[in-house]
């Protein structure tokens, strides 16, 4: 046990303390706070230990938060990235207005998920100005209902996630060295083919990190479906149903337990989509030795 | 394929690229407009533009929501979790770029783990814990609460950020010598000022953004804007909606302000958290 | 894409880029430059020369400003990188970092839509003549620079080019791991029968390598010529400078018969030997280290006396700086026994004294 050995002669290295307070904060605060929420969604106010996941699973207006949660969070997450990746590739060549039009298309994240509400609103509404112009240029006579539903929410998820999706997606490509794509262009990969055999192989992890990062934000919208959406029906997602339990029912155990349920589909997305990303290559994105 | 067809696929794809940014584009620009309007509007229903105009609202909604205490509030929080998460962040992000050692991975989980789960499913154990040491509904609990995603955050974008530095200067500073705290002073702090600068504006942009673990865990004099922002919408019906456009605006103009500070230092892409890959292969 | 053609020609290809504060510079001004079949071509020049962009807008990797590039008949300049089926060695490789190599080296056949047997056994072909057979499921972050060079040259040729572009392939080499891949691009070369050409800055690669060199510096050639011509008769001083001719001394011309000039500067006498038409008074002379003979010289002619003034050993040999009385230092082989102090003659032959117009001219 020679290694061992060396191990224990080896002088304690100090810079090690650095990292103590960061970890020792989040053990406290993140991971503490998770089992104790985990251990008290195992004491339900009446019925046995698993008495609140029974309840969530058998009540008409709990389970089926989860369905309606992904039917939002999950067509968000592929509109936001869908659309991210062939603007951000787009984007990847630097030019004059690159800085720009980056920019302009950041703002929205600034505007935050209630002020996006709000607006949506008054633009959205049956009388804002999109429905005025609609029905004035006969693009679409109906009555508009984009508030109010699920499509209201839907709309404020993809304005409030597709500048991040874009962002992220954007620094994963910029950081592809693009001689690789002149390489395989003098071996005769015309640009799709540059874009489907180089660029997108050496996307898949960054696309899969952005689709879960992406994904954490719709799967979490709380404030968009109850302002914008019906918090009574189509849009009462998990949130709002772990929110109530907790602070209108004080039902704490009950509310652990819901946002244990969040978590665990949570997780269970993102270990699929993980998963899927060990399929393709991961690895450095630079050719040869630099 | 025909070349001609070829360029006319080109030339719609690209028209279609182009249309789809411009529409989003377009219509957020015009949703903004459409709250601006009405928190200048007198009144305005279901007409093109309102029947006369006027800054009441703003006035109104200062005094109606408390704004000035709210900001305050605000401004104590954000800073407060921009300096402690770099205190906390900065050194630990130091010791995962430049060491390796046993449990490295599993830290780094611990540290991208609070960005990958919903707020939502730590927030409210978190406030439950908060509450029984009786922090919950005080400025501290947000305090600390907004740290949680923001620690992490820092160390997310400073670690690839020191890794770029070339560890020979802090070698040369220690042949020339400087002690530990005479090279951190001397070499690191100048070399990572810009991505400190970074990370912190970075921090403070969400933090003021960030919802949900202040809404979970702020009491009626610990609110900042935006949970004070989504009340007023929330009671809506009771105010005036201009009121709570007024507010909005005002909400807006904060964040604006800061993002386009950020925008001056920072290239963009750098905005979202850059997280960085262990190559498999060295 | 032909997969042959007799001659490759560059007409007045030019390459302006937006430089600072928005002035535009050339890059690449007019070369002019016809390539044989089988012809192995080196560019040549100090950083910053514009001998990489001449090769990105041979391969279409750069718009050209102005001129034209022919193959044969055919006007090729217009065409995108993926159709004018040249191959590229880059400068890092630019190996594809999630292919093995087997796929990275198949990757333009694939392209072009060979069948797999046919891939995989041109593939293998390509490996076993870069000597690569046994590696062909590692990723390229799993060879070493050697190997990693050698997969990129197989991925250039195995598509069998009419022309391939090396792009400094050798820069991120090791010296002994350098030399033996130049008698391997050497090899390969004679072997395929294929036009080559090379980017270098180091004037050993480009003696050794190429048929001719093109000797360039701020975007202008300075010199087309055969490698024996461009050492022993560079075109100009910028050239000579470049080629090795360390001794250049400003002197003033005393006299001129036919292409004999007698030059002077302080108590040195020197006749040397014409290599363009001089205006004015001063002159260039420009003279090898290894070209100076220690010992005075017949008759006494060309002959510089001083003593020495600083030795570096180079095993064989030595290089010494020689210092006249009036001052003006030159460099010098010389046997290993000399010391530092000696008194010395030197002898510089006419023929090798070589006068080129002054510089500030």
């Amino acid at each position: 046990m020679t290694q061992a050995h060396a191990l224990a002669r080896a002088p304690f290295d100090r810079t090690l303390l650095l990292v103590v307070p960061a970890a020792a904060f989040m053990l406290l605060l993140f991971i503490y706070p998770f089992l104790y929420g985990l251990g008290l969604s195992f004491e339900p106010k009446e019925g046995g230990a698993l008495g609140n996941y029974s309840h969530f699973f058998t009540t008409d207006n709990l389970w089926p938060t989860i369905w309606t949660t992904l039917r939002l969070a999950l067509p968000a997450t592929l509109i936001n990235v869908g659309l991210a990746l062939p603007i951000a590739y787009k984007m990847r060549i630097k030019t004059r207005y690159q800085r720009w039009i980056t920019t302009i298309l950041v703002v929205p994240i600034t505007l935050g998920t209630v002020l996006i509400a709000e607006g949506a609103l008054t633009y959205f509404g049956p009388k804002g100005w999109l429905s005025q112009t609609l029905q004035l240029s006969h693009i679409y006579d109906g009555p508009i209902r984009l508030t109010h539903n699920y499509w209201g929410v839907l709309i404020s998820l993809v304005i409030s996630g597709f500048p991040f999706a874009f962002l992220l997606i954007l620094s994963y490509i910029t950081g592809i060295d693009p001689v690789l794509a002149r390489a395989a262009a003098t071996l005769g990969a015309d640009p799709a083919a540059q874009f489907r055999h180089i660029y997108l192989p050496l996307l898949a992890p960054g696309l899969a990190m952005c689709f879960c990062l992406a994904f954490v934000q719709a799967f979490s919208v709380f404030p968009s479906a109850v302002l914008l959406g019906s918090p009574a029906g189509p849009t009462r997602v998990i949130s709002i149903a772990a929110y109530e339990a907790a602070f209108e029912q004080y039902d704490y155990s009950l509310a652990s337990a819901i946002a244990m349920i969040m978590g665990f589909v949570q997780l269970l997305i993102v270990a699929a989509v993980l998963g899927l990303r060990n399929l393709f290559y991961r690895g450095p994105v630079v050719g040869g030795k630099g | 394929m025909n070349p001609g067809v070829r360029a006319w696929l080109d030339r719609a794809w690209r028209g279609l690229l182009l249309g789809t940014m411009t529409l989003f584009v377009v219509n957020v620009a015009l949703m903004i407009a459409a709250v601006a309007t009405s928190s200048f509007a007198r009144r305005w229903l279901g007409t093109w533009f309102p029947e006369g105009w006027t800054t009441n609202w703003y006035t109104a909604a200062w005094k109606e929501f408390q704004l000035d205490s709210v900001l305050w509030v605000t401004v104590e929080v954000v800073f407060a979790v921009v300096l402690l998460a770099l205190v906390i962040g900065v050194p630990a992000a130091y010791t995962l770029a430049r060491r390796n050692f046993l449990g490295k991975r599993a830290l780094m989980l611990l540290f991208l783990l609070p960005l990958m789960v919903p707020p939502i499913t730590y927030g409210i154990p978190l406030a439950t814990v908060l509450y029984k040491a009786q922090l919950a509904g005080t400025i501290y609990g947000v305090i600390l609460a907004n740290l949680i995603p923001a620690a992490p955050f820092v160390i997310l974008v400073m670690t690839p950020f020191i890794e770029q530095i070339d560890p020979n200067l802090e070698s040369a500073a220690r042949v020339f010598g400087a002690n530990t705290a005479r090279m951190f002073w001397h070499v690191l702090v100048p070399l990572l000022a810009p991505g400190i600068l970074a990370a912190s504006l970075l921090v403070l942009v969400r933090t003021i953004a960030l919802f949900e673990l202040t809404f979970l865990t702020a009491g009626p004099d610990s609110q900042t804007l935006v949970v004070a922002l989504y009340y007023a919408v929330f009671a809506a019906g009771v105010r005036a909606p201009q009121s709570v456009d007024a507010m909005a605006m005002i909400y807006m103009i904060v964040t604006l302000v800061w993002l386009l500070i950020a925008l001056r230092f920072v290239n963009p892409t750098q905005l979202v958290s850059r997280v960085k890959e262990q190559p498999l292969t060295a | 894409m032909k997969h042959d053609f007799q001659a490759l020609r560059l007409d007045a290809v030019t390459r302006r880029f937006a430089g600072a504060g928005g002035k535009a510079f050339n890059a690449l001004q007019e070369l002019t430059l016809t390539i044989k079949r089988g012809e192995f071509i080196a560019l040549l020049g100090p950083s910053g020369c514009g001998k990489s962009t001449a090769l990105n807008c041979i391969a279409g990797l750069l718009p050209l400003s102005g001129g034209s590039i022919w193959l044969d008949a055919t006007r090729i300049d217009t065409l995108p990188p993926e159709k004018r089926g040249f191959g590229m060695v880059f400068q890092n490789y630019a190996l594809f970092p999630h292919m093995s190599v087997e796929r990275n080296v198949g990757f333009g056949l694939r392209m072009r839509g060979a069948a797999g047997s046919e891939i995989a056994r041109r593939v293998g072909r390509a490996l076993k003549l870069v000597q690569l057979i046994g590696q062909e499921h590692k990723l390229p972050g799993q060879l070493s620079g050697g190997q990693q060079q050698r997969v990129a040259i197989a991925r250039a040729i195995v598509i069998e080019p009419p022309l391939i572009l090396m792009d400094e392939p050798l820069s991120n080499l090791d010296a002994k791991l350098r030399l033996e891949t130049r008698s391997e691009i050497r090899r390969i070369h004679r072997e395929l029968g294929r036009s080559t050409v090379y980017v270098t800055h180091d004037q050993d690669e480009a003696l050794s390598l190429a048929d001719r060199i093109v000797v360039m510096k701020d975007g202008v050639v300075q010199q087309i010529a055969s490698p024996q011509e461009v050492y022993g008769e560079p075109a100009n001083l910028a050239v000579a400078r470049f080629m090795g001719y360390r001794n250049v001394l400003d002197m003033a011309i005393e006299a001129q018969n036919g292409d004999r000039v007698t030059l002077a500067a302080g108590n040195i006498r020197l006749i040397g030997a014409r290599k363009q038409a001089l205006v004015g008074e001063r002159a260039s002379v420009a003279i090898r280290p290894e070209e100076i003979a220690l010992g005075e010289g017949p008759g006494g002619e060309n002959t510089i006396a001083g003593h020495v003034d600083n030795v570096e050993y180079c095993g064989r040999d030595s290089l010494i700086d020689v210092m006249t009385p009036s001052g003006t230092r030159l460099h010098v082989r010389a046997p290993t026994h000399i010391a530092l102090g000696e008194s010395v003659h030197v002898h510089v032959p006419v023929e090798r004294a070589l006068v080129y117009a002054d510089e500030s001219a």
